[in-house]
């Protein structure tokens, strides 16, 4: 499991997602995973076999490196950028969830041959009902996580300065001893830029959080304007049109209550169901 | 994700490209991406441990090499390349959205074949031809920031062989000898001559689409005659 992996499994969220959550996917990907795996690993490769003390006391370089980076530069971003790629997978699920009830949905209603189950994997959710709270709470976590690892950062290495010279006391250190780090500058224009892009992927959450909360009050105002219109799902008007009222009904009793919450969410079939006893 | 996972990326726009774009493409992946990850990253592997300084001091190697080198030319490359390519991935975008709607709108009429949807070519005119000159016209602007970044930092495109060196702690002046300085300046010659070969396949491209949109406009009048 490495990178390369991730990319594959977050690869399959990417299809239901918004146009700013694919912007989003990619910047993540592109500019701080691929950064980092191709540039900034090898930057701070050295950071402990070249950090350099002026004395020749044993333990007082492993001391005093251990003293001045808690943990590595490196490892806090490769941990940020997992936990931050992670809730997308709740999206994931739920998609794979309302896959599978749909399909369940098919198989029993007859429509059950592979073409039909084909077309339900390749078909676009849209992201409404639950999906839309699953969605909102996934962007919201990935919009906390970024946070506090920006402030966990600011808080083990006060300003984002990557400094040449630090004066270290820890024993068995004799006295204070000046201690050299390697490549300063280097680690700090890399630091400024996983910063930036950090920046650029909290504003894009954002504004995708901006985006659904107005989707969702346009949807909601279109529905109490015109409460007969709405689109259905794939199978909704196919559904509607060849099955009578009493085989729903059957469905609806003998199943649970995700099917019901499903065939709800169908205007196609939500007039009949309307109808119907069992519901 | 790596230089492989991009080429994948990327691989989507090559279809869609005109043959001078295709070529570009090719030219960065075989001479630019392909000679750093095999050759170049090899060259500067030791460029901090080989880099010798001419005193017992503690700390001073590690500040003379930070002042003459603040950033790795082999990281600049790879962030150049990253840059450089990346525009690419807004054609990809325009195409893939161009495709969700033909698919939207053949949906109600039934006759949906995704697999040939996948396949199909699409011209570029219209909305897509001013995404993908301004595709290139980032390309332009972000292969010339970098060749000034790197005129800036190293003036000249020669490694030199020794390097004097007064920064604190070392003690007065002290000579500190940079590895492989020959090999060095041979490489950073060749990604030179190959990023300014994609600049000119770039600025020909432009040139290109902007002949070939100038071409189309004249045709109009004359239908609607």
């Amino acid at each position: 499991m490495n990178w390369a992996g991730l990319y594959t499994v977050l690869s399959g969220v990417n299809r239901h997602s918004t146009a700013i959550g694919r912007i989003w996917l990619s910047v993540i990907f592109i500019f701080r995973i691929m950064v980092l795996v191709v540039a900034a690993e090898s930057v701070w490769g050295d950071e402990k076999s070249a950090f350099t003390c002026n004395t020749q006391q044993p333990g007082c370089n492993s001391v005093c490196y251990d003293h001045f980076f808690p943990i590595s530069h490196v490892r806090l971003w490769a941990l940020q950028l997992i936990l931050v790629t992670t809730p997308a997978l709740l999206v994931a699920m739920h998609v794979a969830y309302q896959q599978h009830q749909e399909k369940k949905l098919l198989v029993l209603t007859g429509h059950g041959d592979p073409k039909h189950l084909e077309e339900v994997k390749k078909h676009k959710m849209r992201i409404s009902g639950s999906l839309w709270w699953t969605y909102i709470c996934s962007v919201i976590f990935r919009l906390l996580f970024e946070a506090v690892f920006m402030y966990i950062f600011y808080m083990i290495y006060p300003g984002y300065q990557m400094i040449r010279l630090v004066k270290c006391e820890a024993y068995p250190c004799p006295n204070t001893v000046d201690c050299f780090i390697s490549r300063p500058t280097e680690k700090t224009i890399f630091t400024v830029f996983m910063l930036a892009t950090s920046g650029i992927c909290i504003i894009l959450n954002m504004a995708e959080l901006v985006y659904l909360v107005v989707q969702a009050c346009a949807r909601r105002a279109q529905r109490d304007s015109n409460p007969t219109s709405g689109k259905s799902s794939l199978y909704g008007h196919k559904l509607s049109t060849e099955y009578k009222q009493n085989e729903i009904n059957q469905l609806l009793t003998e199943q649970d209550g995700s099917l019901k919450d499903m065939l709800r969410r169908n205007p196609g079939l939500q007039e009949k169901s309307d109808r119907c006893s069992a519901c | 994700m790596d230089w492989g996972s991009l080429q994948k990326v990327l691989g989507g726009v090559n279809k869609h490209s005109t043959s001078i774009g295709k070529i570009w493409l090719t030219v960065l992946f075989i001479f630019r991406v392909m000679i750093l990850v095999v050759a170049a990253e090899k060259v500067w592997g030791d460029e901090q441990n080989d880099f010798v300084c001419n005193t017992l001091q503690p700390g001073c190697k590690n500040v003379c090499y930070d002042h003459f080198f603040p950033i790795s030319h082999i990281r600049l490359w790879a962030l150049q390349l990253i840059f450089v390519s990346t525009p690419a991935l807004l054609v990809v975008m325009h195409i893939a959205h161009r495709r969700h709607e033909k698919k939207r709108e053949l949906r109600h009429s039934e006759k949906v074949d995704v697999e040939e949807l996948n396949k199909q070519k699409f011209h570029i005119q219209g909305p897509l031809w001013w995404t993908y000159s301004c595709s290139i016209f980032f390309r332009i602007v972000f292969e010339a920031v970098f060749m000034y970044v790197f005129y800036v930092m190293y003036d000249g495109y020669q490694m030199p062989r020794l390097l004097k060196c007064s920064a604190w702690p070392c003690p007065n002046t002290v000579d500190c000898f940079v590895s492989r300085p020959t090999e060095k300046t041979m490489f950073t010659i060749f990604m030179l001559s190959v990023s300014g070969i994609c600049m000119l396949l770039n600025v020909a491209e432009l040139c290109y689409l902007m002949i070939k949109f100038c071409m189309r406009v004249p045709k109009k009048p004359a239908i609607l005659k």
